[in-house]
């Protein structure tokens, strides 16, 4: 049986000190995860099933299509969608600090976890602005979009070109650095994420519905906005990897935008992840197929998604409409051009 | 004056508290402004919407058949028992007007603050409305209703406060109508209607 890579000496376990968590992480990726895939590969004939980095691959793909639209509901619905892309920026802010650290110092820290940290400082302070920018928000979020872009790309050309190269991958998303640490960090990332939003699902919904009536309500409005930005910032850094800085905001957006059409949220909030689900697997599929970017791919896939949906929905509606009122367009038809009327 | 600002000066006080940390926000239902002219795309049932009265009371719990028969009764009372499972954002002004009413009495509010609620509702619905909001009244609710319209507050409240920054006059409609009070306001840009129970 193949194991989701064995943790070498090279990989630093993040859990290390928290040996419960990393005995159920392993447990999920290695006795889950990793057989259950094995014994599909096995059914199916599908080789690259079998293989550990296609693994970690889907593993993330199936993270990602879950938190992606769990968070991006709240955003799209709250006309928000672009505190995502903010936070991709200021998580790559991050990424920089993290790599410039590792090279100027003999400390070793993950960058996914400097990137979580400061995108998470980066989303109360997004939230802060937005709350007190009213009409303006798009302003404010654009400042600290380009802030902490700024800040990367001076971080990253600070030391002698050395990290720039770890850069690209970060910006541009790539299965290769699904590592099984990174695995771990989105595995975990998901939980905390699914658990968060359950909790909280309630009071996020009547924000995300009537901020307005919710503040009348008595409920305390900007602790679940903050809790939703954070949680944003959580996404974004956990689905940063395979998507790219730049296009890790699709995620949390697109499928949304596919499931509007949905008659409920809850029921809305499942569909997006059934659309997003679709579009990490065939994109990550396609992607080793081809060695085209992932990223890229994913976003292409969903996007593709997204319009058949709405040209369904829309092609229903048209033939549902012409269906109920035949009788009438064409009685109506045929006495427009009796007496004249439209044709002249 | 219900709690979402904090005064500037002086004192609003709602069931014997400083209206803006009140500790009874339980008991006020709330119908914003516009609700009637803004359709979201947010993919929501009326369901779903009335549902949210009762999350102040039960915030991550299970709903019991108590709650669930608060929304029920809820969607009767406003008459809109048969579009529980449509879009919100798909209905009529009117009818998303209801909806909000009905989000209001789910959370056994025994103070309804509107903020002018028939605002694009069409004259018919309109007057139901106000019938409405008068056997609501007559069952105990007191209903604080803010509206420009001198004709409706005149007609439909028990009393009247006409407010532009500072209280013009405050007493009942009868009084109202024979003092210069809606004049010295600025044309009266504001009223603001009190159906005292």
């Amino acid at each position: 049986m193949t194991t989701l890579l064995s943790p070498g000496p090279a990989t630093p376990s993040v859990f290390g000190q928290v040996g419960s968590v990393d005995g159920i992480v392993r447990f999920l990726l290695d006795d889950v995860w990793g057989a259950g895939l094995d014994l599909l590969a096995g059914l199916s004939g599908i080789d690259m099933l079998a293989s550990p980095f296609m693994q970690r691959a889907y593993l993330a793909a199936l993270c990602i299509a879950v938190i992606g639209p769990l968070v991006g509901s709240f955003l799209v619905h709250r006309e928000v969608a672009m505190i995502g892309d903010t936070l991709a920026h200021s998580a790559f802010a991050g990424v920089a600090a993290g790599l410039f650290v590792n090279a100027t110092l003999s400390v070793t820290v993950a960058p996914l976890l400097t990137a979580l940290l400061v995108a998470a400082v980066a989303a109360l302070l997004v939230q802060t602005l937005v709350d007190y920018a009213g009409a303006y928000r798009d302003t404010s979020l654009a400042i600290v979009l380009t802030g902490s872009f700024a800040v990367g790309s001076v971080l990253v050309t600070a030391t002698d070109g050395g990290i720039a190269v770890g850069i690209n991958a970060y910006l541009f998303g790539s299965l290769a650095t699904v590592s099984r640490t990174n695995a771990a960090i989105l595995l975990v990332m998901g939980v905390v994420v699914t658990a968060a939003v359950t909790l909280a699902y309630r009071p996020l919904v009547y924000v995300t519905f009537d901020e307005v009536g919710a503040r009348a309500a008595g409920l305390p409005v900007t602790r679940y906005n903050q809790l939703l930005a954070v949680l944003t910032a959580g996404v974004v850094v956990g689905a940063m990897q395979i998507m790219g800085v730049i296009l890790v905001a699709a995620m949390l957006v697109i499928p949304v935008a596919a499931a509007t059409s949905v008659r409920g949220f809850k029921r809305s909030i499942g569909a997006a992840a059934c659309a997003g689900l679709l579009a990490t697997t065939t994109g990550v599929t396609l992607s080793y197929l081809y060695d085209i970017a992932a990223g890229g791919t994913i976003v292409l896939v969903a996007i593709g998604i997204y319009a058949a949906i709405k040209a369904g929905v829309r092609g229903r509606r048209y033939v549902s409409r012409r269906r109920r009122t035949p009788d009438r367009a064409v009685s109506a038809a045929t006495a427009a051009t009796s007496d004249g009327g439209d044709d002249k | 004056m219900i709690g979402l600002r904090r005064p500037d000066s002086g004192s609003v006080t709602l069931f014997g508290d400083p209206a803006h940390e009140s500790r009874h926000s339980g008991r006020i239902g709330f119908v914003p402004q516009d609700v009637a002219t803004t359709n979201g795309e947010m993919p929501i049932t009326v369901r779903e919407a009335v549902r949210m009265g009762r999350y102040p009371h039960k915030l991550a719990s299970r709903f019991t058949r108590a709650d669930r028969d608060a929304v029920d009764t809820a969607l009767q009372r406003v008459e809109i028992g048969d579009l529980a499972d449509r879009r919100i954002g798909r209905l009529s002004g009117g009818q998303r007007q209801r909806a909000f009413m009905a989000r209001a009495l789910a959370s056994k509010a025994d103070l309804l603050a509107l903020d002018e609620p028939t605002v694009g509702v069409d004259a018919e619905s309109r007057e139901a409305f106000y019938d409405l909001l008068h056997d609501l009244n007559r069952e105990g609710i007191t209903i604080v209703l803010i509206e420009h319209d001198i004709g409706v507050v005149t007609t439909h409240a028990s009393e009247i406060a006409c407010l532009n920054r500072e209280l013009f006059f405050h007493g009942d409609p009868e009084t109202f109508v024979e003092t210069d009070a809606l004049a010295d306001a600025y044309g009266g840009s504001q009223s603001l209607v009190h159906h005292h129970h």
